[in-house]
């Protein structure tokens, strides 16, 4: 039986100098709802692992000076729907890190979890594509910045190297007009896996759609950002032509499998259908605002 | 094998335990701690029946280490009654018959509770959309939203009446 | 045996006797035990669906530090095949010994095939990995089609079916008349054939247990089960330790709904304890209960009803085929036997085939195997009520069995409470309300019916006035669902005096007689006789006490509001004596007072309920949702209405997980790919509206206080009830379950596929 040390650095520095150090034994534990799961259940045997919540970066909301959003990578989400006013600019993001598991996974689970974890079932991340995300990740050899979906490498996998650690997601400032959604399928209202999930993030003017960008989970093994999807809404009034077409763009970027949770066809079929409803939610809260 | 010690409180108590690294909150309580209130329905964050708070944040206590407590507070179902106090979601989930074999009633009690801290008059949806992670086979979940929506219905009307 | 009036406290909503500890976290159940110098017992369990097991070596994990004992299928006690069966209940010894742990062959994934005792829970893990077993791999079947195929790999080689080796382990029906005559008079002939997947009962409370064995042999059991009578008696068969040896405590129990009334860890857990010399705890996790314990049956069933044009069903026909799971036993009796039950069909033959295959052996779910049939029967009378364009419930009403209806089981129906069910239905808010607009969903509305047996059986009850004048009763059932609460208002109601003042336990096995287990929805109807005939009894202790005192005929004086009176003028002016008086002068007046009983109870009254369901279906995305719900039942009398609406509510919501979302999923290589709430996907508290209950009271005139069986009736018709919402809603009709949402798109897109080819 192999030894578990525990170890719950306060700074960053500290953290990534023992993540490095314990090489691939090591794992991050931030709310701990994979890891604890999959160390349960056999899957996992870490000999280290580097609680992140008491470095106070990792825990941290904060307002950019140009307006955006820097969210410490551990942050649950029961403390980001607390915030002020960051469900009031994001409200699809919050949404997606609010269907994350039960009340009690809020309290814990984090967006940076969610992503690191490497489910392409993920809520949190759709949303965050859409949002136009950009991560920091600092590592051995310091920090550096990636597109959220560049994050994800496969199912269980992600493009991080070794000894590095997911610092923040930094949301940009959002012109007026802008507002964003999240949907995902359950065969339940809660407690279950995407089956499918759809982050739309739009920008209006006088009811025209001058900017989108369209995230899609659990249809291939990494999220997908469809930039025909989002290519279908610039310029339209999301009139029927232009959603068919954005979901059919949607539909086309499947490459989903056979699972317990879904099949092939539903997957592709349901991308679409998502894609039109959180189209018209994004929509609607963004005209809503003006 | 070099098990931790861990300083942390529990129902308002200092509390120190010793536990292995690798346990989860859950372990600790019903082993060394020997708080069985708390239930292992799945120990994978599916059913809420370990539910607890640390630090006022409802959680399940199965997906959360030990020693991850150190510092914190901690409240389990043992805590909820004040002395020989019962809570009143508690005198209410007996009166309504809100439990049957029981195995979930500790779990939910808690989730109830710290709904109502949050959100004193919830619809009966928000009540329902709390509780999804509280996993029932015995009730159909209808006596148990009915009392939780009457509880607070009461402690509403109790608090008008203070003022 | 006097009917109870007036009552006091017999339908009243009181406050459980064991609710304090259940919502304070006080309340033992089965994980909850320990000892001091308790191990950890741990089971290695079989990778295959089907291999013969050729050799077990387990000298590397017996020499692993820490590891105290283990066990292989050379410790339990053989029952041979061919020396026919050993039943205790609807068991046979011989499939339990070879199901607790896998002999010469696994047959199912997740078959125990060794049992390690270690001093803590990661080493006895570790211990079973240590164990190296030499299987020789054989195919496998899980499927009912497969498993009938001519070339199917057989599970049991010496069961033979019309004389060929099979997996057709049992077949039994039900005939009245002439089907064949019957058919030709029906104007309207449908038959259907319906699949069902497996699901699990889903208690919360994995199995679990902690037991001692002394040097002298004397075991002790702590245990979550459905009877600690039957935990000691399978005990003690498969250990060879004598049953006055064995003390089986019932834990508080966290839901069984059938599942718990066969054992899995206490016969390991006992030879464990037994080796090792110390006290061994076992608990499952949630993925081997998903794996290992009974669920219920996967199903095949067709179904032909006829009936003429004015709406009598002339004959009926139906063939049940269900899984049993790795050992024959699977629930044929109650699909057979109770789906036609509500109906007065003249010419009628119920057939059930009892199918092994390689996946768990199934256990009793909940009026088992009647929801199955019911599904099957209620959707094809649902579809023949359509034809005739008649109102379902009509439909129903005009073919009920009444008093004097001879069920095709056997009985000539007495005074029963169906078509009350029905005309509740019909007369309900929920029937006459408007269906409402779904908002770009739509909606439906079905309504279905079902029947189960119910049983009596053996009950035994100690009830014991205490010193100071209040009262203690033991029974011998675990009580799941609220059993104590409905115990205490009755005797609370016979003495006269506040429910308050009595203590209901559970007994265990060598306190308290023996008791049948708590199954076929008895608990109330069997423990609540021997309570009144125990209570009885007393009263006439108390009376003929109290006469004494007085000095005049114990016939002159009347128990009343929890005292002795003079039961007339006549009898002399005396003051009452209480209870609590009576007790007290107890040491001088003969002696402690209370009374024991022991029956086998007859009597159980059938139980029917008929429902009406409102679903609304997003079409795009194929999720159907419950929006509505209301269960009617004849339960007799409520003896606590509380507890009985949650019976109908409990059962309700797990119908609609059958129906909708739950199933066993397999991977290729015949293992369950879903062994966890998560993916299996029972109802959340979001999932469902409220549940009302409507309830019927035709009391059982062969009890006390009228009560019949509540807690299985009200799983059977909820599938049905739920696949007619689906199709009023559709148009279109579901012949397998669960009606999940890709399932629900495939087949609305069907059709247009069709025309598109
Ligand atoms: C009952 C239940 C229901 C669930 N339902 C959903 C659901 O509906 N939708 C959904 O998307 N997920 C769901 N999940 C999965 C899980 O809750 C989420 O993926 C969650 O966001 C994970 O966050 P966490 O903070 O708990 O991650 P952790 O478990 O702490 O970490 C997850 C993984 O990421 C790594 N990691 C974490 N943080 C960092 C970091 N900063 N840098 C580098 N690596 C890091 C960890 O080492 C680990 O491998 C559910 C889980 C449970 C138990
Ligand atoms: S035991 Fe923790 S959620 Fe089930
Ligand atoms: S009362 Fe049994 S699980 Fe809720």
């Amino acid at each position: 039986m192999t030894e578990l040390r525990y170890l719950a650095p306060d700074t960053l520095d500290e953290a990534v100098g023992a993540f490095a150090k314990a090489g691939s034994a090591a794992r991050i534990l931030a709310g701990g709802t994979d890891l604890l799961v999959q160390m349960r259940s056999g899957v996992l045997k870490p000999g280290v692992i580097v609680d992140i919540k008491r470095i106070p970066e990792l825990t941290a909301i904060e307002q950019t000076a140009d307006g955006g959003f820097r969210i410490g990578a551990a942050v649950s989400g029961m403390a980001l729907a607390e915030h002020e006013t960051f469900g009031k600019v994001w409200p699809g993001v919050l949404e997606a890190v609010n269907l994350i598991g039960s009340k009690q996974v809020q309290g814990r689970a984090s967006a940076g979890g969610n992503l690191c974890n490497g489910s392409p079932a993920g809520d949190s991340v759709p949303a965050m594509v859409a949002a136009g995300a950009i991560v920091t990740v600092q590592g051995p050899n310091g920090r550096r910045e990636m597109k959220v979906e560049d994050v994800p490498a496969g199912p269980g996998r992600t493009n991080l190297k070794p000894g590095e650690i997911l610092v923040s997601f930094t949301l940009p400032p959002r012109p007026p007009g802008s507002s964003d959604a999240y949907l995902r399928m359950i065969p339940r209202t809660e407690m279950d896996i995407a089956v499918v999930g759809c982050g739309v993030s739009l920008t209006m003017k006088d009811g025209t759609v001058t900017a989108a960008r369209v995230g899609l989970g659990a249809v291939a093994p990494t999220v997908l950002l469809v930039e025909d999807a989002a290519k279908a809404l610039i310029g339209s009034k999301l009139d029927d032509a232009a959603l068919a077409k954005a979901a059919s763009a949607c539909s086309a970027a499947c490459r989903p499998i056979d699972d317990k949770r879904g099949t092939i066809a539903y997957r592709i079929k349901v991308a679409g259908v998502l894609l039109k409803r959180t189209a018209a939610i994004a929509a609607q809260r963004a005209t809503q605002k003006n | 094998m070099a098990k931790v010690h861990v300083t942390t409180s529990i129902n308002g108590e200092p509390m120190e335990f010793l536990c292995e690294p690798s346990d989860t909150m859950l372990d600790a309580l019903r082993g060394p701690l020997a708080l069985t209130g708390s239930k292992e329905g799945c120990a994978s964050g599916d059913c809420g029946a370990c539910s607890i708070t640390i630090d006022d944040r409802l959680v399940c206590s199965c997906l959360m280490l030990a020693v991850e407590s150190e510092g914190h507070e901690i409240r389990t179902i043992e805590g909820l009654a004040q002395g020989e106090k019962l809570h009143p979601l508690q005198q209410k989930f007996l009166e309504m018959a809100a439990l049957q074999c029981g195995i979930c009633t500790s779990g939910m009690l808690v989730a109830s509770d710290a709904l109502l801290r949050k959100n004193p008059d919830p619809t009966e949806e928000e009540v329902r959309f709390w509780l999804a992670g509280n996993l029932c086979r015995c009730t159909g979940y209808d006596k148990i939203v009915r009392a939780v929506m009457e509880t607070a219905q009461e402690l509403q009307n109790q608090e008008m009446r203070a003022h | 045996m006097n009917l109870v009036t007036n009552n006091k406290w017999i339908g009243q909503r009181t406050i459980r006797p064991d609710g304090m500890d259940k919502v304070t976290g006080r309340a033992q159940f089965a994980a909850d035990t320990t000892m001091p110098g308790m191990i950890w017992g741990k089971v290695l369990r079989s990778p295959h669906p089907h291999a013969r097991i050729r050799s077990i070596d387990t000298s590397k994990a017996e020499k692993l530090p820490g590891v105290k004992a283990v066990v292989t299928s050379k410790d339990i006690v053989d029952f041979p095949i061919e020396k026919g069966a050993v039943m205790l209940g609807i068991q046979d010894m011989r499939w339990m010994c070879r199901n607790v742990m896998a002999r010469d062959k696994a047959l199912f994934p997740g078959h125990p095939v060794a049992a390690v005792a270690a001093t803590t829970e990661a080493i006895a893990e570790e211990a079973c990995k240590l164990i190296e077993v030499d299987y020789e791999v054989l195919p496998w079947s899980i499927e009912i089609d497969d498993a009938l195929k001519p070339d199917a790999p057989i599970l049991h080689e010496f069961n033979k079916f019309d004389g060929k080796p099979s997996n057709i382990v049992g077949r039994l029906e039900h005939k009245k008349g002439d089907i064949e005559q019957g058919f030709k008079q029906a104007d309207i002939v449908i038959e259907r054939t319906f699949t069902t997947r497996p699901v699990h009962q889903g208690y919360i409370e994995p199995h679990a247990c902690l037991i001692s064995v002394a040097p002298d042999g004397k075991t002790t059991i702590w245990s979550s089960s459905q009877g600690q009578f039957m935990v000691r008696a399978m005990t003690a068969y498969l250990t060879g330790i004598p049953q006055s040896d064995i003390r089986a405590i019932p834990a508080e129990i966290g839901g069984g709904f059938g599942g718990k009334t066969i054992v899995y860890l206490e016969p390991l857990a006992t030879l464990l304890a037994k080796k090792s010399g110390r006290p061994v705890k076992m608990v499952m996790t949630r993925e081997e209960v998903m794996r290992a314990t009974g669920p219920t049956s996967g199903s095949k069933s067709t179904v032909k009803v006829g009936a003429t044009k004015d709406g009598r069903i002339v004959a009926a026909h139906g063939t049940f085929y269900l899984q049993a799971g790795a050992f024959p036993g699977s629930p044929i009796r109650g699909a057979a036997g109770c789906s036609f039950t509500p109906y007065d069909i003249p010419n009628l033959l119920s057939e059930g085939y009892d199918v092994c295959s390689n996946r768990s052996k199934v256990a009793a779910y909940r009026a088992p195997g009647a929801p199955i049939g019911a599904y099957a029967v209620e959707c094809v009378l649902d579809e023949v009520a359509e034809a005739l364009k008649m109102d379902p419930l009509d439909f129903r009403l005009k073919n009920a069995a009444r008093e004097g209806t001879k069920a095709a089981h056997g009985p000539v129906f007495p005074r029963i409470g169906y078509v009350e069910t029905v005309e509740a239905a019909k007369s309900s808010p929920h029937y006459a309300a408007p269906l409402g607009d779904g908002n770009g969903k739509l909606r439906g509305r079905g309504t279905a019916s079902g029947f189960w047996f119910n049983a009596g059986g053996e009950s035994s009850a100690q009830v014991n006035i205490t010193e100071d004048g209040n009262v203690v009763v033991t029974t011998g059932h675990p009580d799941i669902g609220g059993s104590r609460a409905g115990i205490a208002n009755i005797c609370a109601e016979l003495l006269g005096i506040d429910y308050r003042r009595v203590s209901v336990i559970i007994g265990d096995t060598q306190t308290v007689g023996f008791s049948n287990l708590t199954g076929g929805s008895r608990v109330l109807f069997a423990s609540s006789m021997v309570v009144t005939q125990s209570t009885e009894k007393i009263i006439q202790t108390l009376r003929e006490r109290a006469a004494k005192i007085w000095e005049i005929d114990p016939e002159a004086v009347k128990w009343e509001n929890g005292a002795a009176h003079p039961a007339s003028p006549n009898a002399g002016q005396f003051e009452p004596l209480t209870l609590e008086e009576l007790a007290e002068k107890a040491p001088a007046m003969g002696g402690p007072i209370g009374a024991g009983v022991q029956l086998n109870t007859q009597g159980a009254d059938g139980g029917f309920g008929t429902h009406v369901c409102d679903v609304e279906v997003d079409v795009d995305l194929g999720i159907a949702r419950v929006i509505r719900y209301t269960a009617v039942q004849d339960v007799g009398r409520a003896i606590h209405p509380g507890y009985v609406e949650g019976q109908l509510q409990g059962g309700v919501a797990q119908g609609i997980g059958w129906a909708l979302n739950e199933e066993y999923i397999y991977t290729k290589e015949g293992k369950v790919d879903n062994p966890g709430f998560l993916d299996y996907r029972m109802p959340v508290c979001s999932d469902l509206p409220m549940i009302d209950c409507i309830m019927v009271e035709i009391p059982n005139p062969k009890h006390p206080q009228g009560v019949k069986g509540v807690g299985e009736v009200p799983l059977v018709p909820v599938m049905a009830a739920v696949a007619n919402a689906i199709y009023d809603a559709l148009g279109k009709r579901f012949y397998a379950l669960p009606m999940s949402p890709p399932k629900v798109v495939e087949m609305l897109e069907a059709p247009t596929r069709q025309a598109a080819e």
